[in-house]
């Protein structure tokens, strides 16, 4: 498998809308290209992990080199590089991209272009990727593959008329969409004599090997011994190992070469070290400038993580310190609050990503916890010329220290058919949004841009969308920057008691609405007490809604039938539920659904 | 005749109740989710006989028991014919030690009883007839979906004062939707006059499941506030007629307290006959299944060992839910059964139970819940009970005896 040459390696991705069959295609062309046995066929082998599997989306890049062996008898090297397919890991795709010199589009025959399908061939012909389409799901009775071809060529202008037609998940005619890649994508440049320039696009921390560093080689090479320099972060590492990526194994090999796709691991012990969109150097040999493209990437939305047992605190800070060392996006830091006790303010990508690592650390780590309301970063300046980055709503300084606020505004592209676009319109007003355009894609469906404020768009956005589309709209942003604002802070007061947990800033228009909501959640999620309990919102102080918990005055005073105690008891438990998972506020128990129940409020 | 036993003296012998589950009615009411409805004769004959194959081959594990109570509940145990009762309570005195003193209760429905069946039931030895009457208002009576009116209700309760019955329940039910609390004191009143020696008064559960739930599920039926003062004026009223509450929702006059009801507040042992009994024997736990198939299968099917190995396995038998009772557990159902009671629980009970303190267990809450006025220390502090704020909001008291569990 050595000695092909770099003219027959083709570095590419596979770009789609979510659902339109990206990773089943990433499947058939691993199959059909061998080097893997049916029996080792995974479902999916490119998402490895079990929380991707089941949201059916991709978390983490990762790679696979395959062989192909063409029509024209040559052998060629594939090198598959699956990119994130949410909004919230835009910068991972970006870098993903930039390692590979093409892309196929996959588009689904009867959906057709979608608003992902559009940012991501965007963003790949920015990365100045070759890009090439195949229409999937040929097999479904609603596809339509000629009215797809021309749309690709109408709205995007991508020659499709030879487009793959093709059924990933029946495998047909995948083999014409491996010739195409042949054919269309072009082989690497870059000379292996040059100084090494290496482009990393992802890594993982094994617990023997430290950091897997995956890579792009551009420019010169790479082995083992090589001293090599992250030109970002300045580390140096002596390489213990290269090689490449067998289907869901690493194989290490002699060298890695301008134009290969591969890991190298220098016994590095922390992600932190190896940034994705680093450019990797020899140390003694250096390039003369970085690859462009690099930014470090900031946390955008954060929120408070508390274990529902107090108990529990050194083990919530031993799994946060586990899943960064995998993912250098993961902030947190401890802080205290007075409702829930100690734990952290963690900072995401986006609020997907906070719920990938929510959901990890409930699941692999066996920790309940209670999570704040998400928010973003604040920009608060102060009357005496201090700027603070607000990420906790409990830090925000006195009204009267304060000159004005700032908050994140992203630019966003929804994509709807016609008959949606009056509703999904009104959601954007509801939200805040900045109309600035609207084009048509063909006589049906039209392409909305709006800029929102990222505080209206982290929660419930994309539930409302799709609630208020059918299904139909689909959604992308991107960061714009920071738009100044008025903003305020809610507080929530639960028998006259400020519950710092609960506060969060918000557009003073929308304060008077959001507050008598959360009151009436909590009012049915506090259970009744001896005394009756005031739940009330306040923004500096002045009260704006008012909710009430009735005292208990009396109980039914049930039967036990026939000597059933089982049943009575199993009624005295439903009473007493999760003791455990109250928290006491002053004298109030509130359920630690609570505070996470007053993040889901209905979008009506 | 029979061969009979005095009752002994307690902790003599182990004492034993013994319920006779009878799931058939005329028609289920409409707040009803009991194990119950109505059945072709043909089905109910073969269960009477299926009961009496459980009593004879269950007895071998109660020899060193006397039996105190038997309480025939349902349904309506009434729609069995008084030579079906005979036979059952034979079965009881061929096989058991049933003591001579001891309570036989049959519930019954009004519309159900004529003077023939009462004396057959008397001549069975019944000696305790409870009556479902659950409201003296017509107009209720239709809501509540039952077969009969106050007038018929009146009939039988005369006919069975006339064939000799002088141990009468009769079943109250409150908090039914639109009722007033004047409305429920009409009820009371009418009931106490006639002078059952005792009155069972529950409020409405509307349960899931029932056209109730449909139509009220999740709602009020009366305010919680009038429900309390329901609560509190019916204590006054009885009281007036001779009535004492001994139990949350029972009232009795003096010697008549229901003892096979007490039995479960207390923890006595007691064995259930029948789809859907309950047992308590050895701190283990039990029910017989609700499957009808199953029950008559395994019954019929029995022949010694056949029928014990029915009885154990649980996927195939009739046995289910069987659960040890940890020493937590039994604490604390001695506490939410006991403080069921309006005397409470004795301090010294719990200590000679479990070989320790009430205050060593419960020490927290008990301070707690006494400076909440919820519950009250009495004779010397030998005794708790909980108070009438306590009662109100019993529920909320009694759950705050349940102990963490340790998985």
């Amino acid at each position: 498998m050595a000695n092909i040459s770099q003219e027959n390696i083709r570095n590419f991705c596979i770009i789609a809308h979510i659902d339109h069959g990206k990773s089943t295609l990433a499947d058939r062309i691993i199959e059909k290209t061998g080097l893997l046995t049916s029996r080792e066929m995974q479902e999916q082998v490119l998402d490895n992990m079990e929380l991707e599997r089941e949201r059916g989306i991709t978390i983490k890049a990762q790679a696979v080199r395959t062989i192909y062996r063409a029509r024209n008898g040559e052998e060629y090297i594939f090198n598959l590089i699956d990119t994130p397919g949410h909004v919230d890991f835009n910068y991972e795709v970006s870098r993903s991209l930039a390692a590979c010199d093409g892309a196929v589009l996959v588009v689904d025959a009867a959906q057709g272009i979608e608003a992902q399908t559009l940012a991501n061939v965007y963003l790949a012909l920015d990365h100045d990727l070759e890009v090439f389409p195949v229409i999937n799901k040929i097999d479904l009775p609603s596809a339509e593959p000629e009215r797809v071809k021309e749309e690709i060529e109408d709205v995007i202008g991508l020659e499709a008329q030879d487009a793959p037609l093709i059924s990933a998940k029946n495998g047909i005619n995948i083999e014409e969409v491996l010739e195409q890649i042949v054919a269309k994508i072009p082989a690497p440049g870059g000379s292996s004599d040059n100084p090494l320039q290496a482009l990393i696009f992802d890594s993982v921390y094994d617990p023997y090997k430290g950091v897997i560093v995956f890579f792009r080689v551009m420019e010169g090479r790479v082995r083992k011994g090589t001293r090599v320099r992250m030109m970002a972060t300045g580390a140096v590492f002596e390489t213990v190992e290269v090689g490449y990526f067998g289907a869901g194994q690493f194989i290490p090999c002699e060298e890695l070469s301008a134009g290969m796709v591969g890991y190298l691991t220098a016994s590095i012990k922390n992600v932190k070290d190896t940034r994705v969109g680093d450019t990797v150097t020899d140390a003694d040999r250096p390039c003369e400038k970085p690859l462009p493209g690099y930014k470090k990437v900031n946390p955008m939305v954060y929120c408070g993580m508390y274990p529902a047992d107090g108990a529990k605190y050194p083990d919530l800070r031993d799994a946060l310190e586990k899943l960064q060392l995998n993912d250098a996006s993961l902030f947190y830091e401890p802080e205290t609050s007075v409702a829930l006790g100690f734990g952290f303010r963690c900072g995401f990508l986006g609020l997907l990503h906070l719920e990938i690592i929510q959901e990890r650390l409930e699941r692999e780590y066996n920790l309940d916890l209670v999570t704040t309301a998400p928010g973003v970063v604040y920009r608060v300046y102060k009357t005496d010329g201090e700027r603070i980055e607000l990420t906790n709503p409990s830090n925000l300084p006195d009204p009267s220290s304060i000159d004005y606020m700032e908050e994140p505004v992203v630019s966003a592209e929804i994509m709807v058919t016609t008959e949606f676009i009056g509703p999904i319109m009104e959601l954007c007003q509801e939200r805040r949004g900045r109309y600035l355009g609207m084009e048509y894609m063909e006589e049906t469906r039209a392409l909305l841009r709006y800029e929102l404020p990222l505080n209206e768009i982290i929660y419930d956005f994309f539930d409302a969308l799709k609630s208020r589309s059918r299904g139909y709209a689909s959604f992308d942003y991107e960061l714009k920057g920071y738009e100044r604002a008025e903003l305020v802070k809610l507080d929530i007061l639960i028998n006259r008691e400020e519950v710092d947990a609960l506060s969060f800033i918000i557009h003073k228009d929308n304060a008077y609405e959001r507050g008598r909501k959360m009151c009436e959640k909590l009012r049915e999620e506090i259970p009744r007490h001896l005394f009756e309990i005031p739940i009330q919102a306040a923004v500096g102080g002045r009260i704006i809604a008012r909710e009430t918990v009735k005292a208990m005055r009396k109980d039914v005073l049930a039967k036990c039938y026939g000597g059933d105690i089982t049943r009575k008891k199993k009624l005295l438990e439903k009473q007493k539920e999760g003791k455990k998972r109250m928290r006491q506020i002053g004298s109030v128990e509130v359920p630690q659904k609570a505070f996470m129940s007053v993040l889901k409020l209905d979008d009506k | 005749m029979m061969e009979k036993h005095d009752c002994p003296a307690a902790g003599e012998t182990r004492p034993l109740g013994l319920y006779l589950h009878i799931p058939f009615c005329v028609r289920k009411c409409l707040y009803c989710d009991f194990l119950s409805g109505p059945a072709p004769q043909p089905l109910i004959d073969r269960y009477v006989r299926a009961l009496e194959k459980q009593l004879e081959a269950e007895a071998a594990h109660y020899r060193a028991y006397e039996v105190r109570t038997v309480f025939f509940g349902g349904g309506t145990p009434s729609l069995l014919s008084a030579g079906q009762i005979g036979g059952l309570m034979e079965q009881i005195r061929r096989h058991y030690r049933l003591c001579a003193g001891a309570e036989i209760t049959l519930e019954s429905n009004p519309g159900t009883l004529d003077d023939g069946r009462l004396s057959g039931y008397l001549r069975a030895g019944i000696n305790r007839l409870s009556m479902g009457l659950q409201s003296a208002d017509d107009g209720e009576l239709r809501l509540l979906g039952r077969i009969h009116t106050h007038a018929d209700f009146l009939d039988n309760f005369a006919a069975a004062r006339e064939a000799g019955f002088s141990n009468i329940n009769v079943d109250l039910m409150s908090a039914l939707p639109g009722q007033t609390v004047e409305g429920w004191l009409e009820t009371l009143e009418q009931t106490a006059r006639l002078g059952p020696e005792h009155i069972s008064a529950y409020s409405l559960i509307v349960e899931e499941g029932t056209p109730f739930w449909t139509a009220y599920g999740g709602k009020e039926t009366v305010s919680e506030e009038e429900e309390r003062r329901m609560y509190e004026q019916t204590g006054i009223l009885l009281g007036q007629y001779g009535y004492r509450r001994y139990e949350i929702s029972n009232y009795a006059k003096p010697g008549y307290a229901c003892r096979h009801n007490i039995g479960y507040w207390r923890r006595t042992e007691y064995v259930g006959f029948g789809l859907g009994s309950a047992s308590l024997a050895d701190n283990v736990r039990w029910k017989v299944t609700e499957d009808m198939d199953r029950y008559l299968a395994c019954m019929e099917a029995q022949n010694g060992e056949a029928y014990a190995a029915a009885g154990a396995a649980g996927a195939f038998g009739w046995k289910e839910d069987v659960h040890r009772l940890s020493e937590a557990e039994r604490m604390e159902e001695f506490l939410f059964l006991g403080l069921r009671m309006t005397e409470g629980v004795a301090l010294s009970e719990f200590r000679r139970q479990f070989g320790t303190g009430l205050r060593e267990v419960y020490g927290p809450v008990l301070e707690r819940l006494e400076e909440q006025g919820l519950l009250v220390f009495y004779a010397d502090g030998k005794k708790m009970k909980l108070t009438a704020r306590g009662t109100d909001i019993s529920n909320y008291v009694l759950a705050q005896f349940l102990l963490e569990e340790e998985a």
